[in-house]
């Protein structure tokens, strides 16, 4: 019986993510999310609608947000792709990743990276969002667990943040990403 | 900040003394992991070798299976199992916490469109995925009973025939009922139609419940992993200990040859209560001799779990003093093809029927019925959710009816902390005249309201905590650092935050000195569940102790040491004093084992057996108590929250911030349950199974104000005096919601409230 095996076929791209340049050889029908998961170990992108509806597999795309579980890996190349593992820098977590903290914005964490990224795309476009503009511009991505408040509160209050001189994209944050304190 | 304003009962706590972390709003000891993509999920986990499973599943609500011919499948390069119901033959293949009534995968026959008929294992999805067109099932289609009415039929067509036997977690013995009856509750107190007849006032009415999807963002997700040793399977469900027990019957293993590992879970609500995809990962593996994952994809959670959707008639009757006097209703849940939760279920709806009031007498029948569809089990408040909106509408019909404002109706009739809540149970904790205040004020009770703005309050009391039975244990390590080992997982709660926050208060450590280990049958001890909000209250009672435990055992140590005795010593930042002098605990620790090594281990354990609550129960009365204040729109039927209010009672908050955001998101859930939540059946075939069409809330559905009032007694059975949260306040908002449209005069008997539903019913009404 024939049966309709994976293409053998590969294509090659080159692309950037996290920083770092990456070439590859793809499937022509392989999903950027799959290409980040499988491929690389970024799993900080998770799978859950897989309709383009959730948001939990945003990464950004040339500084846009995308649902990687919606884009070809084709479609990435020659681009800068971010995930959530290249959000921190030099050991400091960005203010996002601060103010998410701080703000009790994670409960299960599934929706966390997908919605930071989000996030990260408003605050480069609106330096100081209020709330009203937070809930406009991140009502596509969803969180099961809280009432979406403290994720609001935690978005508005980067934005404060980092206007007030915590350097933007560059981890301005007040936490070292290793592990917690040391006893 | 945000438009909500949040009141506490607590204190807001603030820069409070290190020791005293209870009560504290720490940062989540998970969060770091979290917002940088480090934590992982069932999901991210490759085990070596591993292989991808993807399951067949039944076109048919009720078929014969004929014949599966998997020979072609089998053939397909990177194929490298199949498995089917010929393959369950040296098992013990029907499963089921309640009913042993389920197959690891179809066996003879389909009982629902959706079921698992054949399971692909290859070496990556896109192959397992196309091996699955491969695979030949003859079907035998047989008349199907797809909604309770057909399933409730004389003569309907029985979707069980056979003798089923109870599963482990049965409550009381399983009786085998007439047709398609699964499981009956009944609650009779008093003479229900006697007293019925003698009041002044009597309402009743047939109401609806959909079928709810609980979407966890993370679908179930299984790995299974077969050696000489047993079976060890990761996967992201909330009861390890009775998933092990289920995978040790089914497998014909003792429990010590099969090992649960759960890894972060993302997001549960009850659809990972019980067991679910780890019986045919396991089987798969065990056919294949290789690992296998299965992620199940949105569609197929769907069919995995659900909340019952559920028909019901109610009766209340009253005095003309606004005295509740009798209350009689009938409850038929669709449990579907599986009794999976059904049993307790009904129970909970049973319960929850004659709400938190003084009846002179009520009569209660809840039924769970098997039918051919998907089926149902836990979600978030199941019971209490299907339940109160009803019973507090009726509260409403009558007080408006009377001319009694419907805060000062229950206001005489609420039960008071210490009274009986169900005979033979728990008593009352909880002030519920004083919380149903505190909504009402909230929302803005008796002040002027605009036009086509409506209140409503609702008040519940749901049976809490699941079985006290907990264990838990830390270990003292050698150098004053802590590890914490329990099996309540975290799906997102802060389980292993407040965990840990317990334990640095009884033991006088700094939280960074703590280390939660995930859940892990091999290593965590033994705990009962993860649901019914009993983390804090009943895991944590048990790491309380076991953290005591460790105390008293580097007292002893101190007390030798100085040879003082204990009571002149104390605990503060991880030493022992007396009077200014200190040793830490690694000192102490070193001088007992005389080495620079060894460890102290503290055990903790909450058991009925031993005292801790009463064996009726409940552990505690979780409080499901919500305002709102709506306006409608009559010419499109939308309905907008201005207000949206909750009281979280907690006992003791002991991490406020963690409670204020369950409360929360319990709220938001109540919202979608309320308004446009629900799964649509065609002839038993789901026709919304993806987020596309099934709505959940987002941030554009948030309500204008928001208010979480947190409330501290102090009277609850767990650490500190605290009680469980975090479910409740769903099942109070879709009442406070209908009761705010009953103030502007629309009553509403179906969920959910969609615009069509409501401006539909303002033409009836008109």
């Amino acid at each position: 019986m024939e049966i309709d095996r994976p293409p053998q076929a590969r294509l090659r791209i080159g692309l950037t993510v996290n920083g770092r340049p990456v070439e590859a050889g793809i499937e022509p029908r392989e999903l950027l999310l799959d290409f980040l998961r499988n491929r690389l170990g970024l799993t900080g992108a998770k799978r859950s609608c897989d309709v383009q509806v959730c948001g939990a597999c945003t990464v950004l795309v040339d500084d846009v947000p995308v649902s990687a579980c919606c884009t070809l890996a084709y479609e990435a190349r020659g681009r800068r792709v971010l995930t959530i593992e290249g959000l921190a820098r030099d050991g400091r977590l960005h203010p996002l990743q601060d103010a998410f903290i701080e703000h009790a914005a994670v409960q299960c964490g599934f929706c966390t990276p997908g919605m930071i990224l989000t996030a990260l795309a408003l605050l480069r476009e609106v330096p100081a969002p209020t709330p009203v503009q937070v809930k406009a511009h991140m009502k596509d991505t969803l969180c099961r667990c809280t009432g979406y408040w403290k994720i609001i509160d935690a978005v508005v209050d980067a934005g404060r943040r980092m206007q007030a001189g915590e350097a933007p994209d560059a981890g301005g944050g007040a936490r070292e990403v290793a592990p917690r304190g040391k006893p | 900040m945000t438009a909500g304003r949040r009141d506490s009962g607590e204190g807001k706590g603030g820069a409070a003394a290190p020791v005293d972390v209870v009560g504290t709003p720490v940062s989540r000891v998970d969060a770091l992991d979290k917002v940088t993509g480090a934590a992982k999920y069932t999901g991210d986990l490759i085990v070596p070798g591993m292989l991808y499973g993807k399951v067949l599943r039944s076109p048919f609500p009720h078929a014969r299976i004929i014949c599966v011919d998997a020979s072609a499948a089998e053939r397909i390069p990177g194929v490298r199992a199949v498995l089917t119901g010929r393959d369950l033959a040296d098992l013990d293949p029907y499963y089921g916490h309640a009913v042993r009534d389920r197959p690891v995968v179809a066996i003879d026959r389909v009982r629902f469109a959706g079921e698992p008929v054949a399971a692909v294992a290859a070496d990556d999805e896109h192959t397992a995925h196309a091996a699955l067109a491969a695979i030949q099932v003859e079907y035998q289609e047989l008349p199907a009973v797809t909604d309770l009415t057909m399933a409730l039929n004389d003569g309907a067509p029985r979707v069980h025939e056979e003798a089923l036997r109870p599963g482990f977690l049965h409550s009381g013995e399983f009786r085998r009922e007439e047709g398609n009856i699964c499981y009956h509750y009944r609650i009779a107190r008093g003479d229900a139609a006697r007293a019925m007849a003698a009041a002044d006032v009597v309402v009743e009415g047939d109401y609806t419940f959909p079928a709810v999807y609980q979407y966890a963002m993370e679908p179930h997700t299984v790995v299974a992993q077969w050696s000489a040793d047993g079976l060890t399977v990761w996967a992201c469900c909330q009861h390890p200990y009775l998933v092990r027990a289920e995978l040790a019957g089914i497998f014909r293993l003792p429990q010590s040859a099969v090992r649960v590992i759960v890894p972060y879970v993302g997001g549960g609500f009850g659809s990972k209560s019980y067991t679910r995809m780890e019986p045919l990962t396991a089987a798969l593996a065990r056919k294949a001799g290789r690992p296998i994952r299965i992620a199940n994809r949105v569609d197929e959670a769907m069919l995995t779990t659900r909340r019952h959707n559920m028909r019901c008639w109610l009766r209340t009757g009253v005095a003309r003093d606004g005295r509740v006097v009798a209350r009689e209703c009938r409850i038929w849940l669709d449990t579907g093809a599986y009794a999976d939760n059904g049993p307790r279920v009904a129970l909970a709806a049973g319960d929850a029927a004659p709400g938190p009031y003084r009846w002179q007498a009520v009569a209660v029948d809840a039924w769970a019925v098997y039918t051919h569809m998907p089926p149902a089990g836990s979600y978030r408040a199941f019971g209490a959710t299907h339940l109160q909106w009803i019973g507090e509408s009726q509260i409403d019909v009558l007080a408006h009816r009377l001319g009694i404002d419907p805060v000062e109706c229950r206001r005489r009739n609420l039960l008071r902390p210490g009274e009986e809540v169900r005979p033979g149970r728990k008593p009352l904790e909880a002030d519920l005249a004083a919380d149903v205040s505190k909504v009402a004020a909230a929302v803005g009770w008796g002040t002027p309201k605009p036009p086509l703005v409506g209140r409503g309050v609702s008040i519940g009391v749901m049976g809490a905590g699941a079985n006290p039975a907990s264990t838990a244990a830390v270990r003292m390590q050698a150098d004053g650092t802590l590890v914490l080992l329990a099996s309540t997982t975290e799906i997102g709660q802060g389980a292993r935050t407040v965990l840990a926050q317990i334990a640095a208060q009884e033991l006088a450590l700094p939280l960074e000195r703590i280390r939660v280990a995930g859940a892990d049958t091999h290593v965590t001890p033994y705990d009962r569940s993860t649901g019914a909000s009993r983390s804090t209250t009943v895991a944590g009672l048990a790491v309380q102790r076991a953290a005591a435990d460790v105390r008293e055992q580097l007292l002893d140590i101190a007390s030798r040491v100085w040879g003082l005795p204990r009571v002149a010593l104390r605990l503060h930042e991880g030493a022992v004093w007396h009077e200014t002098e200190s040793r830490s605990y690694a000192d102490l620790i070193a001088t007992h084992f005389g080495i620079a090594g060894g460890e102290l281990i503290g055990r903790g354990e909450v058991a009925p057996g031993r005292g801790d609550g009463q064996a009726a129960g409940p552990v505690f009365w979780e409080i499901s108590c919500g305002g709102a204040e709506v306006e409608l729109d009559p010419s499109t039927g939308r309905i907008r929250v201005r207000r949206l209010a909750s009281v979280a009672d907690v006992g003791k908050a002991i991490n406020p911030q963690l409670v204020e955001v369950q409360d929360e998101g319990a709220c938001l859930q109540g919202l979608g349950n309320a308004f446009f939540e629900e799964m649509l059946f065609d002839g038993g075939q789901l026709i919304n199974g993806s987020l596309l069409e099934y709505r959940v809330p987002t941030m554009a559905d948030l309500p204008d104000e928001f208010h979480s009032i947190l409330v501290g007694n102090g009277v609850g059975p767990g650490p500190y005096g605290a009680m469980g949260v975090g479910e409740g306040a769903l099942a109070a908002v879709p009442g406070a919601i209908v009761n705010a449209l009953l103030d502007l005069g629309l009553q509403m008997r179906d969920l959910p409230l969609t615009p069509e539903r409501v401006w539909r019913r303002l033409r009836e009404v008109e």
